[in-house]
């Protein structure tokens, strides 16, 4: 939270017994903190993060190397779920539930990449933007309209295709498709708190335009951005599986979108293999509901307004 | 059952016709010419953003191309003329602007034919698959949250918001595939209902009553896939639409006049609600060619989307090149239509 915003954030601590005394540093992250623990699906959301997370960084640990090498699984072919491969088998005789844990990995990091770059690009055009208004503001408003107005998918095929295929493609293709809607709000963020006196007060003292952009408007718009952005890493995690299943990905990776797209390419489909289909759906959706569910609450607490539905 | 139907009768007519009051309203030439100006002005940044994206290409496209299948040096040869790297970049500006009002884009690696012909021999499906799947969703979305919207946090509300958002939370291409499994391939005790892919089936004649019902079968499942992941957003949408009315003295008025619950619904709450939805609606439909690329890999459906899939694996630039070129136009065309229409309906917005 931006120290300028705390006098009136912590305003309902202020009572007559104590009116002298400075509010609590961070006393406004604290109510926000607690206020977040009160919605029961914001920590749904939460809860279910930190197990997928916790999944991504162990799965080295619960998953063997071996266990997802084609030349040296010896599993049934495509073979329902029994004791042995709780979730079934893929046309190589690996065990799906393997896949599907360490696709994890992948699939996440891939999502939260592509969101940071799109954050970092967005936020730098909306804060240019806003801050120098004039032509520098038309200029990059228009492009953003521009950019905007084009199809996004056919955009990231596009662009991960002449990239060729590969993780970085992938995340490429999804920052440049997706930066438009934080340069936006970060461009309006940044016109509201410009015209605060405390940055008024800056310039007269003679801060330069990087010191205001910096340590004046970007504490300010730094809460509403990260809210937005795990809204966005939900996209970014769909935009991938979607790109990777069209076979855009690295074909060496296991993610959630590379094993759906070899249950096409390979046969799993007419063969009915729906053990092989079920799991890997079910962990994106796990996966967005979770950042989703959690974006949601966290948009509520910071924008009270936007509460009316969650 | 009966009142709902009335709804779902007065929501079509809703969408289409224009009250009484309101017909004859015309849209000024002046701003008509300004608005296709504009719109001839995106479309060629959207050719110039094209045309950056594509010259991002590797040097060597034989390293791009090699790596898919075997080309002979001949072949690769062809591939360099054919892209025109050894001309200065504004040439290939020009011939490319030139190849986009021809309609000709060029010839496709992948099929090795004109990549304008592919497209038109696909762009009938496609518009086949995405006007079915936008009409049915876009008529359910509004039906659903009208019901929803007028009783805010009732049972229906939450069901029904509820299925929509976790829909739409569902990846398209994952949700085809599981459809798929289940009524075209048969799981367990069920037999396989409907076609695995395709759009019709070769042993059928070509012409009449049986190819139209052939089609029409090909075509449930994709289209149930589109409208199960779209009609989320319409729902959405006018609901929230509805909503905002809700608190407003004119519907109290309504009330006070002795009209019923579903009059005043009907005929004040819901045309007033339905000018915002219907314009955002129409913004949303160039962004569905997204769910059509990927639920026509899923179900071999012959269209543009089929087209992109199969130019991935090489990459076929060309091919690429030119349904990115036809994808965008069609944004641009109903972007321009959704502004239109909001003139038309909305006595308000003037100059």
């Amino acid at each position: 939270m931006s120290t300028d915003q705390r006098p009136a954030d912590a305003l309902p601590v202020v009572t007559a017994s104590h009116v002298n005394r400075p509010p609590a540093r961070f006393a406004g992250v604290r109510r926000r903190v607690m206020q977040f623990f009160t919605m029961p699906t914001g920590v749904f959301g939460a809860v279910v993060l930190v197990v997928v997370v916790a999944t991504a960084v162990f799965a080295p640990l619960i998953v063997p190397s071996a266990a997802l090498d084609v030349t040296r699984v010896d599993g049934p072919s495509l073979h329902p779920p029994t004791a042995g491969y709780p979730l079934g088998t893929d046309q190589a005789g690996r065990s799906v539930l393997d896949l599907v844990l360490w696709g994890t990995r992948s699939s996440l990091v891939i999502g939260i990449i592509a969101t940071a770059l799109t954050v970092v690009v967005g936020t730098t055009i909306g804060l240019v933007a806003g801050h120098y208004g004039g032509w520098v503001e038309r200029l990059l408003m228009q492009i953003t309209d521009w950019v905007i107005a084009l199809p996004g998918l056919p955009l990231a095929i596009s662009l991960a295709a002449v990239l060729g295929q590969g993780n970085t493609s992938i995340i490429v293709a999804i920052a440049v498709t997706s930066w438009t809607g934080t340069a936006r709000l970060v461009r309006a963020q940044t016109l509201a708190v410009g015209a605060r006196s405390f940055v008024e007060r800056a310039k007269a003292l003679g801060a330069t335009d990087g010191q205001v952009m910096r340590r004046h408007i970007l504490p300010s718009v730094v809460p509403i951005v990260l809210v937005t952005s795990t809204l966005k890493i939900a996209d970014s995690i769909l935009s991938a599986a979607t790109l990777t299943f069209l076979g855009l990905g690295n074909p060496m990776d296991v993610s959630w979108g590379s094993i759906l797209n070899s249950a096409l390419g390979q046969g799993a489909l007419t063969a009915g293999a729906w053990w092989y289909l079920i799991p890997p759906g079910v962990a994106i959706l796990i996966v967005v509901l979770g950042f989703t569910l959690c974006g949601r609450a966290l948009e509520t607490i910071i924008n009270p307004r936007m509460g009316a539905f969650r | 059952m009966a009142a709902s139907i009335n709804d779902d009768a007065s929501l079509a007519g809703g969408a289409i016709t224009v009250p009484p009051a309101r017909r004859g309203r015309r849209i000024s030439g002046g701003y008509l010419l300004r608005r296709v100006l504009l719109a001839i002005e995106s479309f060629l940044v959207t050719l110039v953003i094209g045309f950056i994206v594509f010259s991002l290409v590797p040097s060597d496209p034989a390293q791009a191309l090699s790596r898919a299948q075997a080309v002979t040096a001949q072949q690769m040869a062809d591939l360099r003329k054919d892209l025109g790297l050894d001309q200065p970049i504004i040439v290939r500006f020009f011939r490319f602007l030139g190849n986009t009002f021809t309609g000709n884009f060029g010839y496709s690696w992948e099929f090795r034919q004109s990549v304008g012909g592919l497209i038109a021999s696909a762009i009938g499906p496609t518009l086949l698959l995405m006007g079915c799947a936008t009409l049915i969703s876009v008529l359910l979305g509004l039906w659903l949250g009208v019901r929803s919207g007028w009783k805010p946090g009732s049972k229906f509300d939450r069901f029904f918001t509820g299925t929509a958002v976790t829909l739409w939370s569902v990846p398209t291409f994952w949700l085809g595939m599981m459809l798929l499994v289940v009524f075209s391939v048969g799981v367990g005790p069920l037999p396989r209902i409907f076609p695995a892919g395709g759009m019709s089936d070769p042993t059928v004649d070509p012409s009449g009553i049986a190819h139209i019902l052939d089609v029409a079968h090909h075509l449930v499942l994709p289209c149930l896939t589109l409208v199960a992941v779209t009609f989320a957003q319409n729902l959405m949408i006018m609901r929230s639409s509805l909503v905002d009315e809700l608190g407003n003295a004119y519907l109290t008025t309504a009330r006070a006049k002795g009209l019923r619950d579903s009059e005043v619904r009907r005929r004040h709450a819901v045309p007033n609600a339905m000018l915002p939805a219907i314009t955002v609606i129409f913004l949303q439909i160039g962004g569905l060619v997204g769910g059509a690329i990927v639920t026509e890999t899923v179900f071999s459906w012959p269209g543009l989307g089929l087209l992109v899939y199969n130019g991935i694996k090489i990459p076929d630039l060309p091919l690429l090149e030119g349904t990115f070129v036809i994808f965008s136009g069609s944004v641009i065309v109903f972007n321009l239509l959704a502004d239109l229409l909001y003139r038309v309906l909305d006595p308000r917005v003037k100059g």
